[in-house]
């Protein structure tokens, strides 16, 4: 009997399919991608078994660092013009174009109105030396500019949804003044946002 | 001149010999650079999607009230129905439960107890166990007191725990000045045991 020879194949495959998989896929995320801004300060979110995902649109981020500062901030760019001369107006504070341009792009305020147009000057490049040191949105009881900024952010969009994203290690006093200033203007219903643990049982 | 595809199978000895006569070219490229930098892209955008995916706890706080409103408003509960869970500094949880008369005489038993599995879920079962066979289902009310030296994430844990038990009925208030004392009193005698 003559031995069966195995015929022999090419080692190419051809990867075409392949290809058009991949390229499907690089498109899909491309587009349901949302790149984050560049954020002032980094908190660590506490865990819990909350499984609500964030609202993506008319949400008011009201953010706590580890060393209780505050910063606010809305997600839409447009309004955020409208809420700036809404703040200007009622702080008697003159806001240039380009100044106003530059706050549009800034994901949360995170200084005292006194020394925002100061804040907006520097080239957003170089902000990360001064985002170390800033100390946050006065939210004392005497001079409480969180509530200012609610005020008028909900008078930009009364939509407007509030999320609170504080730090694990905050103190809560903070956490607490934040949540009683929102109380004060009637919001009663807000989120926490938490990141996702599995629950032991 | 024509776009030279190297697939290997093409070297026919010297150059010279194919003078004259058109180069026949694969139709097949060498697919495998693309297909690397496709998936490299692939894996990033899959990387970067999947890690931003915050999760939210929705908390609905009473509104506020005047005097006056508060005095319209309240309502009478029976105090061995209440839970008073006092969160403080270290992660430590402090709990009483007690009944009217314990209460007016100041009688009151402070526990200790903490956040893990066997800690404040424990607790809030037994006791809830407890004021169920009492009073019937549904009917225990959790004050939730948090000090100023504990921590947001003590918060957010207390709160939590709050729905894994399906605990509904809870308040955040805040502590009596009593109260601090009390647990300040429990530390110090804790710090004088060890």
């Amino acid at each position: 009997m003559p031995k069966i020879k195995a015929a022999r194949k090419s080692t190419r495959i051809d990867m075409t399919p392949m290809v058009d998989v991949a390229f499907l896929l690089i498109t899909f995320f491309m587009l349901t991608i949302k790149f984050r801004p560049q954020e002032a300060i980094q908190v660590e979110l506490p865990f819990s078994i909350a499984e609500t995902p964030l609202p993506e649109r008319n949400m008011a981020i009201i953010k706590i660092g580890k060393q209780g500062q505050v910063f606010f901030g809305i997600d839409s760019k447009f309004d955020r013009i409208e809420m700036l001369r809404k703040m200007a107006n009622r702080y008697q504070i003159e806001f240039t174009e380009e100044q106003e341009e530059r706050f549009a792009l800034l994901p949360e305020v995170g200084v005292a109105m006194s020394q925002l147009p100061q804040y907006l000057d520097i080239d957003p490049l170089e902000r990360d030396e001064v985002n170390k040191t800033l100390r946050g949105i006065p939210v004392d009881s005497a001079h409480n500019e969180l509530r200012d900024w609610i005020v008028a952010a909900r008078l930009t969009n009364p939509k407007l949804r509030f999320a609170i994203k504080a730090d694990k290690d905050t103190p809560y006093p903070v956490v607490k003044r934040v949540i009683e200033t929102l109380r004060e203007k009637k919001i009663n219903r807000f989120y926490l946002i938490t990141n996702l643990e599995g629950v032991e049982k | 001149m024509a776009a030279a595809v190297d697939t290997g199978g093409e070297s026919r000895g010297p150059r010279g010999k194919k003078k004259g006569r058109k180069k026949k070219g694969s139709p097949w490229i060498d697919m495998t650079p693309m297909v690397d930098v496709a998936f490299l892209l692939l894996t990033f955008f899959v990387l970067t999607t999947t890690l931003s995916t915050p999760t939210t706890m929705p908390v609905v706080v009473p509104p506020k009230m005047t005097e006056k409103e508060k005095e319209e408003h309240q309502e009478k509960i029976q105090a061995s129905k209440v839970l008073h869970l006092i969160v403080d500094e270290d992660d430590k949880i402090y709990w009483y439960q007690a009944s009217e008369e314990e209460l007016k005489e100041g009688n009151i038993e402070l526990n200790q107890t903490d956040f893990s599995k066997n800690g404040l879920r424990k607790v809030l079962l037994q006791v809830r166990k407890k004021v169920e066979e009492k009073w019937g289902p549904n009917q225990m009310v959790v004050l939730i007191k948090v000090t100023d030296k504990a921590k947001y994430k003590n918060f957010v844990d207390v709160l939590d725990e709050m729905n894994v038990v399906e605990q509904r009925k809870y308040m955040l208030v805040e502590p009596e000045p009593e109260e601090i004392e009390m647990v300040e009193e429990y530390k110090a005698k804790l710090r004088g045991e060890s």
